[in-house]
């Protein structure tokens, strides 16, 4: 068992919810007791759709256990078909209907509908929402572009004379961070350079679309957690090669249109010339000289982690100091990219551990997912959302995406936004006492911004203190023992230093004194341990 | 309706989806209700994911309920579930030193592989006595919706209440969780009759959870404690039977049958309860403008439907069109039954898409359903009222009458002002 207080990812058929409600024409029957249909709100609620996923829940009871929860799935099965009238249907159990062991793909096999009917096993026990996704959509490609899958050693043939270049676009979701929008940017990318885009998939696909996945020349991947294992099985099927670069940020988008430039055969000059990135300017200018060195870290989903990651250290100029996911299955990648900054990943679904390693490294910008923006709000750090799990605000009414050049503009506006501006910062720090204009003062141009904890705090003190958001005051100094003993003319210039530091300064200071058997910090011991540590 | 037509009013019974929450959700207001409780639910990570889903946002500060998710291991019986639960239960309790109180609280899962939550709970008592206690209860999808999981949250409690003495003065409980305001509000009118003794459950703190014997008078506040009050009885406590402090004359009922009990004279009564009773109809004018006339259709949700409709019918002047609810308990709601309009559509159970199928045809003006009907049906053109902001404000009482029309009037006021 594992104690969870919130989680990053829901069970794996919430994965399935997202790719049957981003497609059209496919219709999905869980097998679930009542209370399961709360995930109908994530989409109707969160990602505003206008219209109920299309999911049929079998809502069994207690008295129905024993009797026929079977029969039960079998007439949910039969009105959902008839009602709906969909191309294709999936089944599957929920957690709880697993254990009953009713096989819903069996049964459904049984009832002869007039549509395919595509079983999931999703092992809710085991895994979790973007592998039921991943899952989900392997399965539905497998299930309908399988007919049309060529004999084993039969070539590609060549693409016809005259015939712009086809791909797939693959991975796009309901309920994804900004997979609306990412869409629309790649697509309008792929077309200035001669490409059509031939089927988007899941988000916006009947399965009659999935069925003709074959017929593109190659496909493009933007959510490797979600699109990866269908690509490699369209790959060893139908010979179509599928991309490995996910254009977030202004050097990853170039490398992208290198990328399919090469596979479609075409010149990427035009839409690299096209580049209508404001964001290497915009970094370049010298007003961003204050983004220099900005403590960040970095938590999300592995794609979108690994992508902040380098978008934050080549294109802003920012330490990475923290680099972790939730996602387990592609913990590789995010170790790989770690080592380039140095820095030891955090690989966790605990919320709370998250909290704790922000709240250690005093990062001055958190780049995550909600959970990121409420630890950051609490510890008083700035913060813009990257990746899911997602919120309401996560689905703009703007155009917003985060891939291609125009998302680069996006990131730039996002992470830059929540910071202090950098004279306002030199301002602060040079007068410090103003009765207004203090230190844990938040930017001014975000006007209701809560003022910060001052206090560094453990993990466990800060989770368990309901008050955690309000400002408490700085312990009286104690001797115990062996540990150094604040005057209060050093304690005082402490809090002098910027309140990201603060903690960090403290420590610091403290195991200089320790280190050297001083019992009582002054002032000087405080700068002597600046000197000594350098930053 | 009038009393002996009751027990035949024509009801709709359905079954099919259900578009409901099941009883984990009632974790939301208990958690806060309760101030040095923590619940653990024991589920899988559906159940996590719900409690966050259905919280709406993130709550910032740590809320004091978690899940112990069952895993493929304990399943396959790799690992004791058993010495699991004790072993998270430790860790939970080593975190939060403040809790006093823990409710492990059975889902669905824990439920269909049979672990015996309420031995685990009473053992778990043992090890960590006198700083917590440790209770069980279902929440699970299988056995409760929604707000019945209160109902058994409460039922669990009842047992472990201080016995009060059988021969002392008459003791008025008021069961079911209300909003701390609506309380004090409560209590200060009590007061002014002259009933001092007043209790309420849940309390806000477990160090002070109400006594309960046969001197005990109670009376309930939400429609929903069918097992609360069987076990309140079964503690030799008695039932005030009254209709649910819901707008000015549900108030002025509910309050009539405590005064009643508890021998207050009719004028002082009446003096207690005028300013009150004045308050609240000067506040139902505006919103009884906007809302009579207007055609209701309730989908099956918190149980509070009943009273809900006869608020909405007989003091701002909607017309019923079909007033579903989970379940009808005919004892509990026998008066507020008869204050229904004669030949209401009521309907119990769901059969999701047949319910919408004659909503649509009904051409109702506001339709009261979950968050995940509501968005599609605005889309569709038809006025929503999200069912679970009946259950997360305070709306009972003479001054929350007008606040709980206005929820009604809202979504209509609001389709009118756009242009968009």
């Amino acid at each position: 068992m594992q104690l969870t207080v919130w989680t990053y990812e829901g069970p794996p058929h919430v994965g399935a919810m997202r790719v049957a409600t981003g497609m059209e024409g496919l219709h999905y029957v869980i097998h679930a007791p009542q209370g399961d249909t709360y995930a109908d709100l994530l989409f109707t609620m969160i990602e505003r759709r206008d219209k109920r996923p299309p999911v049929t829940y079998t809502s069994f009871k207690g008295r129905d256990l024993g009797q026929d929860t079977a029969e039960l799935f079998m007439e949910a099965a039969r009105e959902a078909c008839e009602r709906f009238k969909p191309q294709a249907m999936l089944v599957s159990s929920s957690c709880t209907a697993e254990l009953i062991q009713d096989d819903p793909g069996g049964l459904a096999k049984g009832l002869g509908l007039p549509v395919p009917a595509i079983p999931l096993e999703l092992s809710s026990y085991q895994r979790k929402e973007n592998w039921g996704a991943s899952e989900t959509f392997y399965q539905v490609v497998r299930g309908l572009a399988g007919p049309h899958v060529p004999a084993p050693g039969t070539e590609r043939p060549a693409r016809p004379e005259g015939q712009r270049p086809r791909c797939n676009i693959l991975g796009p979701t309901a309920l994804g961070f900004r997979h609306r929008d990412d869409i629309q940017e790649i697509t309008r990318l792929l077309n200035s350079l001669g490409i059509d885009v031939h089927v988007t998939a899941p988000m916006s696909a009947t399965p009659m679309d999935i069925a003709r996945l074959g017929e593109a020349d190659f496909n493009v991947v933007l959510y490797p957690e979600i699109a990866a294992t269908a690509a490699k099985w369209l790959e060893r099927m139908f010979k179509q090669p599928f991309t490995k670069v996910v254009p977030i940020g202004v050097g990853a988008t170039r490398e992208f249109i290198a990328e399919v430039a090469a596979l479609a055969g075409v010149d990427p000059e035009p839409a690299l010339r096209d580049g209508d990135s404001r964001l290497p300017w915009y970094s370049r200018s010298v007003d961003s000289n204050y983004l220099t060195g900005k403590r960040v870290f970095i938590f999300g989903d592995a794609t979108h982690a690994v992508a902040a990651a380098r978008v934050a250290t080549e294109e802003f100029g920012f330490t990475v100091v923290g680099l972790g996911t939730y996602s387990r299955e592609f913990a590789r990648e995010v170790r790989e990219a770690a080592k380039q900054y140095g820095i030891e990943p955090l690989i966790t679904d605990d919320y709370l551990e998250v909290e704790a390693q922000v709240a250690e490294l005093h990062p001055e910008l958190v780049l995550g997912t909600q959970m990121e923006r409420h630890i950051a709000k609490r510890l008083g750090v700035a913060c813009a959302v990257i990746s899911a799990p997602v919120h309401v605000q996560d689905f703009p009414a703007r155009y917003a995406p985060q891939m291609g050049f125009g998302g680069a503009n996006v990131l730039f506006d996002t992470w830059v936004h929540p910071l202090m501006m950098g004279l306002e910062e030199h301002l602060l720090g040079m007068f410090r006492e103003d009765f207004e204009f203090h230190a844990e003062a938040g930017p001014s141009h975000l006007g209701a911004s809560a003022p910060a904890e001052t206090r560094p705090v453990g993990a466990a003190q800060a989770a368990t203190s309901p008050a955690a958001a309000t400002v408490e005051p700085e312990p009286e100094a104690t001797p115990t023992d062996g540990e150094p003993v604040w005057s209060p003319e050093a304690e005082k210039e402490l809090r002098k230093i910027p309140f990201f530091v603060r903690g960090k300064a403290r420590r610091n200071t403290e195991r200089f004194a320790k280190e050297r058997g001083i019992s009582r910090i002054e002032i000087d011991t405080l700068y002597d341990a600046k000197a000594h540590f350098g930053r | 309706m009038s009393g002996d037509k009751l027990m035949d009013i024509p009801v709709i019974r359905e079954r099919g989806q259900n578009s409901m929450f099941c009883g984990l959700t009632g974790i939301i207001w208990l958690h806060r209700k309760i101030q040095d409780a923590f619940f653990l639910i024991v589920g899988s990570r559906t159940c996590a994911h719900l409690m966050q889903s259905a919280a709406g946002v993130m709550i910032f500060a740590e809320p004091r309920f978690g899940t112990a998710i069952i895993e493929e291991r304990d399943l396959a019986g790799l690992a004791d579930a058993n010495e699991e639960l004790d072993r998270v239960v430790a860790r939970l309790l080593e975190r939060r030193p403040d809790i006093r109180m823990l409710f492990l609280v059975g889902s669905c899962p824990s439920e269909v592989i049979k672990l015996d939550l309420e031995r685990a709970a009473s053992r778990l008592s043992r090890q960590h006595q006198p700083q917590v206690r440790v209770l069980s209860y279902s929440g699970s999808g299988l056995e409760t919706s929604f707000t019945q999981g209160e109902d058994t949250c409460l039922a669990a409690l009842v047992p472990e209440l201080p016995q009060a003495p059988a021969d002392g003065a008459p003791d008025l409980l008021v069961v079911g969780t209300l909003a701390d305001v609506v309380e004090d509000q409560f209590v200060r009118l009590f007061n002014e009759m002259g009933i001092t003794r007043v209790q309420f459950l849940p309390a806000r703190n477990s160090r002070e959870m109400p006594a309960v014997g046969p001197n005990t008078r109670y009376i309930l506040a939400q429609p929903f404690l069918a097992d609360t009050a069987r076990c309140l009885e079964k503690r030799g406590a008695t039932r005030i039977a009254a209709p649910f402090p819901l707008g000015e004359e549900g108030t002025t009922r509910w309050l009539k049958a405590v005064a009643d009990t508890f021998g207050v004279a009719g004028d002082l009564f009446d003096r207690v309860t005028a300013p009150g009773i004045e308050r609240a109809r000067r506040g139902m004018v505006r919103m009884r403008e906007q809302l009579a006339g207007k055609r209701l259709f309730m989908l099956p949700d918190s149980q509070l439907e009943i009273p809900l409709a006869r608020f909405l019918h007989r003091e701002a002047g909607m017309e019923l069109l079909e007033i579903g609810t989970p379940h009808l308990h005919r004892q509990h709601l026998a008066e507020e039954l008869t204050l229904l309009p004669e030949g209401t559509t009521l309907s119990e159970g769901q059969h999701l898409d047949k319910q919408l199928d004659r909503c649509r045809a009904a051409r109702p003006d506001v339709v009261v359903c979950g968050l995940g009907l509501a968005n599609p049906l605005e889309a569709e053109g038809i006025t929503t009222k999200w069912s679970i902001e009946l259950v997360f404000t305070p709306i009972q009482g003479y001054d929350q009458a007008a606040d709980l029309a206005e929820l009604f009037a809202r979504p209509l006021l609001r389709k009118a002002k756009l242009r968009v």
